[in-house]
């Protein structure tokens, strides 16, 4: 067994032994490395200053990934080269095309987001995405400035491609020196190293995992880290021994077939969005806005559900949409459906030393309609006052045969509607359908008031929700305000800056 | 020599110079990750980490303070309470006595600081921190501003009152007569970089601190305070912040405190960074205020009389919150003149954070106060919103007088507001929101187009000084340092461009260094907008002090008249010829003459008796409008901000680029504020939304789907200020305000027009669905 973590921070090899599986990249890079380009502007993942690039080669092709280093512990590097700001510019000093544009444009002010919104805008370029409003906006939102109203960044990450367009992307003449030097890491054998703070076990394959966790079941299971990191970054906690879940290969793969999807327990969002996309193209949106591109190139699909968050938006739309839980035990499988696993608040219906090795999200029927809505204080990476997903199953007699009304943010955990979906069954999708369904609803639920909403806005809303999906899959009116596209038929809209 | 000089020598304009667009001084810096930050500065073998140790109570006494698990925590090299204090453990910046930088055995609300930590590394403190063992006997708390106004609330300060006219007497005699009250919420700084300060002890009690402030000369004072030092043994400098806002004004001092006791009792250098968490559970933020108000005004729409007492929840302790309700009352008249007023001011104490400075100082507050009873009265006579802010302006010769009896003398705010208007499209766009609206169920559109008139100078009269200091050294490079602060806002590429200017030196050939007490003392805050327009004729004066010896020297030595020597961007004009200003400084040098001076400058004409509420508080005023158009989602209260337009008044601006990077980003900041920022305590007195996860800023997507910014043309400063700039970083944050009332508008339809939706802020999803659902029971009752 390997006893120490590989990886590149720029062209450097490090080989790290005795690190503490609670040893965040962000810290390292700031107190061990004095690389202090890279910023900590909260410790927990939603402002983006710590922002670092981080390649992986993945099925052959070099995957470059924009992620917050105050929430990656520094082993889930192994294998890959990470790059700060204090590696873009050239060694010449010829700044990349991304800090060019953000100079020229006044893109910063007091400079303290600015690195990590480069570093955004440099993932963004390198992954050859889009530039229009939405494709900006998406690639940026996980960067908070306080400064600038962003105006006059997004102004350079358009530049910044024109840029790039007329001098290159400086990473073009890396990428063979990169393959070459992540094909010598990928080589090596797997890792289980005992420090004096801990544990840390990266098993390459599921059965692997599947024995270390059942023999250790109070081991951390950590994937994305994108929630595990705030126990560290935010409770204080230590970590004795972590099992990493993203690098068991068999379990980093999707496998689509007639019936549905399934997406392994090392599959992040960033990975499974297309396919997702594909089986629930009315949830685009709503894929889209859970986390942030950052958030969603570390989290697991899987880690979503795992976590049990009340509040995860995950949840709800793989509960409307039928979805199975794959749970495994050293060698025992099991299968839940998703909404069974969610016992009761902190409490989910998992054996210790069991984990979550897949989700299978079933391919919705040609007779049902499916919708998500996301309502939230701000628009992007913000967390749900209500998240609703809605798919019915109208029988050959043009009635509703099956109903699927899931809600996150109303209850201890994400949960059905039961007494709305009992109201649907049976009635032709109408007015005195919805109607009864809006009645319903409201006993379905006793929600909190919070931060995020009262508990009058929520049972409101969530009634509201109905009617809008209503409107949409009954009437075919599609109103509402999305994303930028504020969709009302014959209104056009600007084009922006 | 200290005034500044009349054109003497007078230079050409440089490349770069005043009045171009220079990019930021520290722009490649920011974006190679090379700027450094306080937490950034490389740390010494022996460096301390510091953190503290908070209050877990709104209001209580402090039955026992048990440390033992603090101390015995790997790492930790001791505890911090208020015994430890040399000095006064007090750090009023208004020295009220009524704020300990450690608490003294009663804690006043949840997150105060009980004792600090240091340890060896940041890990060891921030987990100690947390070990504490503390029994409180818990007291009775007042947590929200509607507690203090109905129980025994206290006041922090005096009640202030401004009048002029008989304005009970004016609202009783007008044709129609309209009370309510407008709430508006508070705000967090959510500067990126949180408190921060680096402290370094020196021989014999000295001390260096390195503080991410706003106001180095007062942390130099609370720190020597603490103590027990005279200021001279106390440094504090900055070389920039990660944002202030106003949120590092006062509450820097604190962290620079905790740091320099750290330091003063080991004698090792000490480091204090908060953790994010920390940081907005500790320290104070922009002041909630509830207004009520009373207008009388006739059926055009003109106003008679305004009264109104504009309540402002302060926290636990006076701060800044005096000067900040005072301010409040300052601008809320916004653009409008007041025939008859009254303004009465309530700073409430509260058991909360200690409410402060966040730019704007109170001004938004009162401003929105204006524009609310701008509404009220459109809806009640049926007029455009407009009009009626238009009728309402200022005017020049008569109808100038504000109710704190100064004479507004260049009244443009309706100009500015016709002139975007017309840009704009406002009529047009207004009339097809409203016919958009009567189709649209579920989506409703909204405009609104409102001004800003905002008087700038401290109001405080001698916090108006500034002081710099100008090196030219012998190789013709040249050294500026001032009194301001670098937060991000541009101020010392301003300063470098004044140099460059003056001297027709070019950028690389001008540095500017950190602030420092050492360098340039007892300064004022970088603050109220005022760091270009202080500093800027600071740095001046001390320029021209160097030029004039220059001049008066290269006149005698070459023997030219002195009119003949000319600075200008190819080297200096000496007669017919060409001396090159390194060649210049070399034979000055030779000569003795001295190539260093220090600047002042104190803001000439104002005056102010707060005793009378009468004078001149203000140099002048900035202007602009800015015009909003949104929807919104009746079914959730969702919105989106469609376009903004924006007109706005920054003189002859130093530098177009920087000035409309302020424009821009202090309207999406104000617009923030009044809809999706929202604080939220919980019934103990916590916090709830104390970290970017639960406190919402406006990111990436929330901007404007159109947004046009431009700087009013041609409208130079009537007053001599720095080359006739006008400050610009407070008053483009009012902007945000014509997306509140642009939701109002889109709301206003649903009971077609008829009554004023009264939508107060922060206008979140679940207020606008409130508000919504108000008027559709009216439309409907």
């Amino acid at each position: 067994m390997r006893q120490h973590v590989r990886f590149y921070l720029g062209d450097r090899l490090h080989e790290l032994e005795g690190i503490s599986p609670s040893l965040t990249l962000l810290d390292w890079l700031r107190e061990h490395q004095g690389r202090t380009g890279t910023k900590e502007g909260c410790n927990e993942g939603d402002c983006g200053a710590c922002t670092v690039m981080v390649v992986r080669s993945e099925h052959d092709r070099l995957q470059w990934r924009a992620v917050n280093a105050c929430i990656q512990f520094l082993w889930m590097l192994d294998g890959a080269q990470v790059f700060t700001v204090e590696d873009l510019a050239a060694s010449d000093g010829i700044l990349h095309p991304v800090q060019q544009a953000m100079v020229e444009l006044h893109g910063s002010q007091c400079g303290f987001c600015t690195p990590g919104f480069v570093m955004s805008m440099a993932a963004h370029l390198r992954n050859g995405g889009a530039l229009d409003d939405a494709a900006i906006n998406a690639a940026l939102a996980g960067n908070l400035c306080r400064c600038t109203g962003y105006a006059p960044i997004v102004r350079a990450m358009r530049r910044a491609s024109e840029l790039a367009g007329e001098q290159g992307d400086p990473f073009d003449a890396e990428e063979t020196a990169i393959r070459a030097r992540l094909g010598r890491l990928r080589e090596d054998e797997p890792l289980d190293m005992m420090t004096a703070a801990g544990r840390i076990s990266l098993p390459t394959d599921s059965a692997t995992l599947a024995a270390l966790y059942a023999r250790n079941p109070s081991a951390v299971l950590v994937a994305g880290a994108t929630d595990v990191g705030l126990w560290v970054t935010k409770q204080q906690r230590d970590f004795g021994h972590v099992i990493a879940v993203r690098t068991a290969r068999d379990l980093n793969r999707m496998e689509q077939g007639p019936q549905g999807l399934w997406i392994g327990a090392a599959v992040t969002y960033t990975d499974a969005m297309a396919a997702l996309i594909a089986l629930l193209p009315e949830a685009q949106e709503t894929l889209r806005r859970i986390g942030s591109t950052q958030v969603r190139n570390s989290a697991t699909v899987c880690g979503n559900i795992g976590n049990a968050s009340p509040i995860g938006d995950g949840p709800p739309l793989f509960i409307a949409a039928g979805a199975i839980l794959h749970l495994r035990k050293g060698e025992a499988r099991r299968c839940v459906c998703l909404e069974e696993y969610f016992l009761d608040y902190g409490r989910q219906d998992r054996q210790p030393g069991e984990f979550i090795e897949g989700v299978f999200v079933p391919t919705q029927p040609q007779n049902a309609v499916f919708r998500a809505y996301k309502v939230s204080k701000r628009f992007d990476q913000d967390i749900s006052a209500v998240m609703g997903a809605f798919s019915l199953e109208f029988g050959r007699d043009g009635l509703i045969a099956q109903a699927r009304l899931a809600f996150g943010g109303m209850a201890g955990v994400p949960r059905r509607a039961v007494a709305a979906e009992r109201a649907l069954i049976g009635r032709a999708w109408n007015s005195a359908a919805r109607d009864a369904a809006m009645e319903a609803v409201r006993e379905d639920f006793s929600p909190l008031s919070d931060m995020r909403g009262s508990a009058w806005y929520r049972t409101t809303i969530t009634a509201n929700l109905l009617s809008r999906f209503f409107e949409e899959t009954a009437e075919g009116q599609q109103v509402c305000l999305e994303g930028w596209r504020t969709v009302v038929p014959g209104v056009a809209r600007g084009t922006g800056l | 020599m200290s005034m500044v000089m009349n054109g003497r020598g007078e230079a050409a304009i440089v490349e770069g110079g005043v009045s171009r667009s220079l990019r930021h001084e520290s722009a490649r810096l920011h974006v190679t990750g090379g700027a450094t930050y306080i937490d950034d500065i490389p740390a010494p073998a022996n460096l301390l980490h510091v953190a503290p140790g908070l209050s877990m109570r709104a209001h209580a006494r402090v039955v026992s303070l048990d440390l033992e698990a603090v101390r015995a925590f790997p790492g930790v090299v001791r505890v911090i309470t208020a015994q430890d204090v040399p000095g006064d453990n007090q750090i009023s910046p208004v020295h009220a006595g009524d704020e300990p930088l450690l608490a003294e055995g009663e804690v006043f609300y949840y997150g105060q600081l009980l004792f600090a930590v240091v340890a060896e590394t940041r890990y060891a403190a921030r987990r100690a921190a947390r070990l504490a063992k503390v029994e409180y006997e818990d007291l009775p708390a007042i947590l929200t501003l509607e507690e203090a106004r109905n129980g025994a609330g206290e006041l922090v300060g005096k009640s202030f009152l401004m009048s002029r006219g008989d304005a009970p007497e004016a609202v009783r005699a007008a044709p129609h007569t309209l009370s309510g009250r407008v709430v508006v919420g508070g705000q967090e700084q959510f500067y990126l970089e949180g408190q921060a300060a680096y402290a370094l002890p020196g021989e014999e009690g000295e001390m260096r601190v390195f503080s991410s402030t706003q106001h180095p000369t007062e942390t130099q004072h609370m720190v020597a305070h603490v103590l027990g030092l005279p200021a001279n043994l106390v440094t504090v400098e900055v070389r920039r912040m990660g944002g202030g806002f106003g949120g590092k004004e006062t509450q820097a001092n604190a962290f620079a405190c905790l740091a320099a006791l750290a330091a003063s009792l080991t004698g090792r250098p000490a480091r204090l960074r908060l953790d994010r968490d920390d940081d907005m559970t500790i320290t104070g933020k922009r002041h909630d205020f509830a207004i009520d108000y009373t207008v009388g005004f006739d059926n055009d729409g003109m106003v008679h009389g305004v009264d109104m007492v504009l309540a402002a929840r302060c926290g636990w302790s006076a701060d800044l919150s005096g000067p900040v309700t005072d301010r409040a009352l300052f601008h809320a008249d916004n653009a409008y003149y007041y025939p008859a007023v009254r303004l009465r001011s309530e700073p409430f104490r509260t058991n909360t954070q200690s409410n402060t400075a966040f730019r704007g100082f109170g001004g938004p507050q009162g401003i929105a106060a204006a524009e609310r009873i701008m509404d009220e009265i459109a809806f009640a006579t049926g007029l455009d919103p407009l009009d009626v802010r238009l009728r309402n302006t200022y005017d020049t010769a008569s109808r100038n007088i504000t109710p704190y009896h100064m004479t507004v003398e260049d009244a443009i705010a309706r100009e500015v507001m016709e002139q975007l208007a017309n840009d704009c499209d406002y009529r047009t766009r207004r009339d097809a929101a409203r016919r958009f609206n009567r189709d649209s169920q579920t989506i409703r559109r909204g405009i609104a187009l409102t001004p800003v008139k905002f008087g700038i100078a401290f109001t405080a009269t001698h916090f108006n000084q500034a002081g710099a200091l100008v090196h030219v050294y012998t190789d013709g490079s040249v050294q500026v340092n001032h009194g301001g602060t670098e937060m991000g806002q541009g101020l010392h590429t301003k300063m470098v461009q004044i140099a460059m200017r003056e001297f027709g030196l070019r950028e690389d050939r001008v540095r500017i260094t950190a602030t420092t007490t050492g360098k340039v003392p007892n300064t004022s805050a970088t603050a109220a907008s005022s760091g270009a327009d202080l500093n800027g004729m600071a740095v001046l004066d001390a320029i021209r002090q160097i030029k004039f010896r220059l001049v008066s020297f290269a006149a005698g030595h070459w023997n030219v008249p002195e009119e003949s020597v000319v600075f200008l961007p190819e080297g200096v004009r000496v007669g017919s010829a060409l001396v090159s200003f390194t060649a210049l400084v070399k034979a000055a040098y030779m000569a003795r003459i001295q190539l260093s001076a220090s600047g002042f400058y104190k803001t000439p004409k104002i005056s102010w008796d707060a005793q009378t509420g009468r004078g001149r508080p203000f140099l002048y005023f900035a202007y602009g409008a800015a015009c909003a158009e949104v929807s919104v989602d009746l079914l959730t209260g969702e919105n989106r901000i469609e376009r903004v337009d924006i007109l706005h008044d920054a003189g002859q601006s130093l530098n177009p680029a920087l000035d409309i990077g302020q424009v821009e980003g202090g309207f999406v900041q104000g617009a923030g504020w009044l809809t999706m920022e929202e604080l939220v305590w919980d019934a103990s007195g916590r916090l709830r939304t104390h970290a970017p996860s639960t406190y919402k800023i406006p990111a990436c997507s929330d901007r404007p789907a159109i947004f046009n910014v431009r700087l009013l043309e041609q409208a130079p400063n009537r007053e001599e200020t720095i080359f006739r700039s006008k400050a610009v970083g407070e008053p483009p944050f009012v902007h945000g305000l014509a997306v509140l009332h642009a939701l109002s508008d889109a709301l206003a339809s649903i009971d077609d027009y008829r009554s004023c939706p009264k939508l107060d802020a922060p206008a979140t999803p679940e207020q606008i669905l409130r508000t919504a659902e108000r008027l559709k029971s009216r439309a409907a009752g």
